[in-house]
């Protein structure tokens, strides 16, 4: 068995020197709650491992131009309780708090979630959704990219070699702001997502929708935004027959696989009742917000 | 919560009640010892190399390199173990063939299963372990495999032993399979009987397979001496049980293999036979050193025996007036990769909860590429309960009769006949069925999308041998030694049993499990059979000690011993004309040990008859989420005939216990193979035991029946509850959606799916 | 194979070891520090077998690297009694009989108390989902529930 490296950088610029100069497979260690499993199961064996949650700017939040910006390797149960941004993004909440077990979130962090790269991960449709945009930093400097570029595929990110996701920055909300996250899982917890659909809608002073995005989980090789979901709702009070028009929509745009997990068929229908349902509870969060 | 319905008042102190159990604090603090907490100097760290492929040929495997690596002390394979004799041992409902089980351990000439070990290591680290493994390189002929039971008994399967002839048929079969055994119960003229029915009702059902899920990994350390003399520190429902099978796996003397019983983290019958044991056993043997191996969760999934899946069907025919006149069923059970499946309590607990003239019970053992099956809480009886109590509640439903009226109608009663020949003996079925219909909750509303399922369900019970030692220390404590396991709370309620018989506080009773050299022989912790049979051998120990309190009680007074009495822990003169003496306590004759004859101690040994079966009946309310098919489960209501609930706290917690595992196997539990034949879900991620929020509370009623062959009335209690659980959820879903469920789980696409053939129809 | 020296506390004590990088926080406080409290029921994080705190916050240990807990404040079950005085959960579980086999108890109780710190009057339904990492197959979590919340109920008067 060859030798694994440990390092813990307290800078960026030091741990991107460490992932881009290293010679065989390093790996960012965030929460480790996949990396580990992988490593023991043999399916990874890192030359080098990167510990980077002593880097502050990747594990703060901190409000920004009205807006929040939380460090990548912020463990989620952090996320959790931070109380501001947990009642300014709910929808994003709610993916975050089904991110495992409550053990599971005192580790494992948005960054990984997103940088794992599974289409199932429940983080990334609120995000999505939320319109939120990562921050990067690699040898060649910093860039920013909106979250739903950075995965690919199954296991696969647009990220160069040596660059990593650094945080998360959620814009500043209009009035009448509402997001949510519904997934399907066969028990209340501990499960990986069947279906996830994330809904971030804007009303307004009228009550009628003037902004959406929606963003299904688990129903493709990634996650998928749908604009034609999004169309369904704006302009429209959301009534029954826009959330009709939207779970339609919704369903339509799967392309899922056949796994342990669930059937095509399912998959497909339940996409269609879990953005319904999301956007009811968006719906709900922006009537209540001012 | 709990109810408790008592048929009789009894004068009991410390039965009944709830204390402490002895065992508990080192569980609270961290401090009790597992299979894995234990560890000696030198000692070696066993890894199990194993299969990737369900079903292929050894040609060769080469050990030499993993030998070579600085580390490694000893490399085995199924060359380091002797051959057995092709035989089966045993009553046939249990029998074992070690010729199978030694290839189980280890492979021989082919590897059956993925998973299926076929070399290990014992190395001075486990990261050198792990490497070592990598370096063994197995030559495998990969074979054609099969999963399913239906498609291993087809002619054209794959065969997993070429020249296996199935049993129970005359004349035998003249060409191979895969069905290892056909067994078949009759009473009365089931064909007359169907014709003369008013309704017949008969379906088909399938399960699929389930893992106990105990949330230890299986365990053991072991240390195998120069001189032939050894010793094994493991988890297991049965030390005595593992010591024989660990001996004759290896080919040594039983008198040379001593074996500790480790706190055991849950078996529910997957932990009655070695796994690890003659593994690590064979390896400090080659290597000198002790040797611990700890399983993953991985390997626990994949190499320990799972419950049976099923393929089954059951047909009842009934008159008008709701009396069932004629039932039959075919049960097809996977035995994994050797034979062996508990399909014939299957066959005789199907219909035992009820009297009916005509039965026909058939059951096939069919092996297949998978783990072989294990024990897993009243092995075999869910499952073909499951069927039955489906058909039971269609057949209800179709003459217009409430689920358990229809039951209570046709119960089983003492002098029913069984199809395998005795009559019932015992009551307690019927008082289940009433406890429930007198329930608030069964009449409660439901709502939409809610329904409500009932189910009853028998099991044996067991009895058996067991051993027992009481020593009275010379303050008055009382030291109850045993040989069985405790899985859950047997040390409480063997002191309380203690502590009842010989009059004194429960907390100067002080039980423990003793090693196989310390005590007589145990059989396992199983059938549900410890609290009883083992509570007679310590109740007899008991009254052993009493005799003997006696006799130096009339030693001390200078009179006969039958002229004193035992009550409420003292001596007593046994009538006025006896004698005029103040009592003794068992403290005060304690005191005086060394100058009434030395120590007091009595040993008992018993082979325990006079089981009484166990027998629920549960309710169960369900919503199904008609958009995704969820289901979840609102309220659950169990009630057993327990006989005497000795502790009622762990007895409710067995029913709890049994009702939670019954959930998870109607709704979401499974092995799931690719096409590959690997399993694809061998961890607690997606092999998806119940969690907290899972769950709802889980009432339970206490029915006690008592049994006349315990001297407190016991009968068994963890495993019946189980029986009716599967059928009580499907049949609660069935209700909800208006449309039969036939296959386990109902996993939401299933339910879903269900639900949107009965829009489209 | 070299091996990390880490300095950590444990239940309050200062305690070093040697690890190898891929060594689990689970293996060494069993095989290093000889604290067998805290058990492996997975390995990967489904069960809470291994439940401990870092720096007070609840993680499975076996999705934790030894090498990662330089200079943290780990607590294990063996430090959650005050010396001989069990903590009322410890002595709930025990009233109650919220425990059969014991081998998912001390990860629960672990968890119960990061969820008892954190929120002293929890529901029904908050303590089953606070509890959903913690895998019992013996119980059927009624008796756990029941004494977590009783457990609450006490601490709350004292």
């Amino acid at each position: 068995m060859s030798e694994m490296r440990y390092e813990a950088p307290r800078t960026l610029a030091a741990a991107i020197a460490l992932l881009s100069g290293a010679n065989g497979q390093a790996s960012a260690l965030a929460g480790g709650t996949d990396l580990l499993i992988r490593m023991r199961a043999g399916s990874v064996e890192p030359a080098l491992l990167v510990d980077i949650k002593g880097i502050p700017e990747m594990t703060s939040i901190v409000a920004e131009n009205g807006g929040y910006r939380f460090g990548a390797a912020v463990p989620c149960m952090e996320l959790v309780e931070h109380e501001a941004f947990s009642t300014a993004w709910p929808g994003v909440i709610d993916g975050v708090k089904l991110i495992g077990s409550i053990q599971v979130k005192g580790r494992a962090t948005v960054g990984g979630n997103l940088c794992n790269a599974s289409p199932a991960a429940d983080s990334v449709p609120p995000l999505i959704a939320a319109g939120a945009v990562v921050g990067i930093v690699g040898p060649n400097g910093r860039r920013e990219s909106p979250v739903e570029n950075v995965v690919t595929g199954p296991g696969k990110t647009s990220l160069a070699k040596g660059e990593i996701v650094t945080s998360f920055l959620l814009p500043r909300r209009p009035p009448h702001s509402g997001d949510a996250y519904f997934r399907f899982t066969p028990r209340t917890e501990m499960d990986i997502a069947v279906v996830g659909a994330g809904v971030n809608l804007t009303l307004d002073d009228g009550g009628v929708c003037r902004q959406a995005r929606v963003c299904l989980g688990a129903v493709a090789e990634r996650a998928l935004l749908v604009p034609e979901a999004a169309a369904a709702l704006i302009g429209t009070r959301v009534d029954a027959a826009a959330l009709k028009r939207l779970a339609a929509a919704a369903s339509a745009a799967c392309r899922p696989i056949d796994d342990k997990r669930g059937t095509k068929e399912f998959r497909i229908k339940v996409a269609g009742v879990m953005a319904r349902r999301a956007a009811e509870m968006a719906l709900t969060r922006a009537r209540r917000k001012n | 919560m709990s109810a408790t319905l008592k048929p009789e008042e009894k004068k009991l102190k410390v039965v009944g009640t709830r204390p402490i159990r002895p065992d508990g604090v080192p569980k609270v603090t961290g401090l009790a010892r597992y299979g894995a907490d234990y560890s000696l100097p030198g000692m070696l760290w066993g890894k199990i190399l194993r299969s990737p492929h369900p079903h292929a040929r050894i040609r060769s495997i080469d050990t030499s390199k993993a030998q070579a690596l600085p580390g490694v002390k000893a490399v085995m394979t199924s060359a380091d173990l002797p051959e057995h004799k092709f035989e089966y041992v045993g009553p046939e409902r249990v029998a074992v063939n070690f010729w199978h089980m030694t290839r189980n351990i280890m492979a021989r000439e082919k590897v059956l299963y993925e998973g299926h070990a076929v070399a290990a290591v014992a190395a001075i680290s486990r990261s050198i372990a792990d490497e070592a493994l990598r370096l063994i390189e197995v030559d495998y002929e990969v074979l054609p495999h099969v999963i399913d039971v239906e498609e291993a008994m087809r002619p054209d399967a794959p065969l997993l032993f070429e020249d296996m002839i199935t049993r129970g048929i005359e004349p035998a079969p003249d060409k191979p399979s895969n069905v290892s055994k056909r067994i078949e119960f009759k009473i009365g003229d089931p064909e007359a009987a169907f014709a003369a029915a008013d309704e017949i009702v008969e379906t088909s059902f399938k399960t699929a397979p389930v893992h106990q899920g105990y949330l230890e990994p299986q365990a053991c350390l072991a240390r195998f001496d120069p001189d032939g003399q050894a010793e094994v520190w493991a988890s297991s429902q049965g030390h005595f049980v593992i010591r024989a099978l660990t001996a004759r796996l290896l080919g040594m003397d039983i008198g040379n293999l001593r074996v500790y019983p480790a706190e055991i983290g849950g078996g529910f019958g997957g932990k009655n036979v070695p796994y690890v044991e003659p593994v690590a056993l064979a390896l400090s043997r080659k290597s000198g050193h002790p040797v611990k191996i700890v399983m993953t969760r991985e390997e626990v999934f994949k190499a320990c025996g799972p419950a049976p899946g099923s393929s089954m069907t059951v047909k009842i025919g009934v008159r008008k007036d709701g009396k069932i006149v004629v039932a039959e069923g075919v049960f097809k059970f996977q035995a994994g990769a050797v034979p062996g499946s508990p399909v014939m309590n299957a066959c005789m607990c199907a219909f035992a909860p009820y009297d009916i003239p005509n039965v026909r019970s058939v059951g096939y053992d069919v092996v297949c590429n998978r783990p072989k099956t294990a024990a897993y809480r009243a092995p075999g009886t869910p499952v073909s309960a499951y069927a039955v109590e489906s058909v039971v509640d269609m057949a209800a439903a179709r003459i217009g009769m409430d689920p358990l009226q229809f039951r209570l109608k046709n119960i089983a009663r003492p002098g029913t006949p069984t199809v395998w020949g005795p009559k019932h003996t015992h009551e307690g079925f019927t008082e289940t069925i009433q406890a429930l219909m007198k329930h608030p909750g069964y009449s409660a509303p439901l709502r939409k999308n809610q329904g409500r399922g009932v189910a009853s369900g028998y099991w044996f019970n067991n009895g058996g041998e067991s051993s027992a030692a009481v020593h009275v220390n010379e303050d008055g404590t009382v030291l109850v030694a045993t040989g069985s396991a405790d899985l859950s709370g047997t040390r409480a309620s063997l002191a309380m049993m203690a502590a009842e018989t010989l009059g004194i506080d429960y907390d100067k009773v002080r039980p423990i499990v003793a090693d196989t050299a310390s005590i007589g022989y145990g059989h396992l912790a199983a059938g549900s059979r410890t609290t009883f049979a083992t509570g007679i051998a310590v109740v007899e120990a008991c009254k052993k000690v009493i005799g003997n309190l006696r006799a130096r009680a009339a030693m001390i007074w200078e009179v006969n011993a039958e002229d004193v009495i035992w009550e409420d822990g003292c001596a007593r003169p046994a009538g006025g004309n006896k004698g005029r003496f103040e009592p003794l306590s068992l403290k005060a004759i304690a005191a005086k040990r060394s100058v009434t004859g030395g120590p007091i101690v009595a040993e008992v040994s018993v082979n325990a008859g006079g089981v009484a079966p166990g027998f629920a009946t549960e309710f169960c309310d369900v919503e199904v989420d008609p958009e995704t098919g969820q289901v979840k489960v609102l309220r659950f209501v169990a009630a057993q005939d327990v006989g005497r609930a000795i502790h009622p706290s762990y007895v409710e917690g067995q029913i709890q216990g049994g009702a939670a595992q019954g959930i998870g196997w109607a709704l979401n539990e499974e092995y799931i193979y690719d096409t590959a034949g690997r399993l694809t879900n061998a961890g607690f991620l997606d092999y998806r035991v119940p969690v907290a929020s899972d769950l709802p509370r889980i009432e339970t009623v206490l029915v006690e029946v008592p049994n006349p062959n315990h001297p407190f009335g016991v009968k068994g209690v963890g495993e019946a509850n189980i029986v009716p659980s599967l059928a009580a959820v499907s049949n609660a879903v069935s209700n909800a959606i208006g449309r039969r469920m036939t296959e386990l789980p109902m996993s939401p696409p299933k339910v879903l799916h269900a639900i949107d053939s009965g829009r489209a129809g | 194979m070299s091996k990390h020296h880490v300095t950590a506390t444990v239940n309050g004590d200062v305690v070093e070891f040697l690890c190898e990088t891929h060594r689990s926080l689970l293996d060494v406080l069993r095989d290093e520090l000889n604290l067998t409290g805290t058990k492996e029921g997975c390995g990967t994080g489904d069960c809470g077998a291994c439940s401990v705190t870092i720096d007070g916050r609840l993680t499975c240990s076996c999705l934790v690297l030894g090498v990662e807990v330089e200079g943290k404040a780990i607590e294990t079950i063996e430090g959650m009694a005050a010396g001989a005085v069990l903590h009322p959960l410890q002595r709930k579980f025990l009233e109650h009989a919220a425990l059969q086999c014991g081998i998912c108890t001390p990860g629960i109780l672990i968890a119960a108390r990061s969820l008892l710190e954190r929120n002293p009057d929890p529901t029904e339904e908050e303590v089953r989902y606070w509890l959903a990492g913690n895998l019992c197959r013996c119980t059927g979590y009624h008796k756990i529930v029941d004494a977590v919340l009783d457990a609450a109920r006490e601490m709350r008067r004292q």
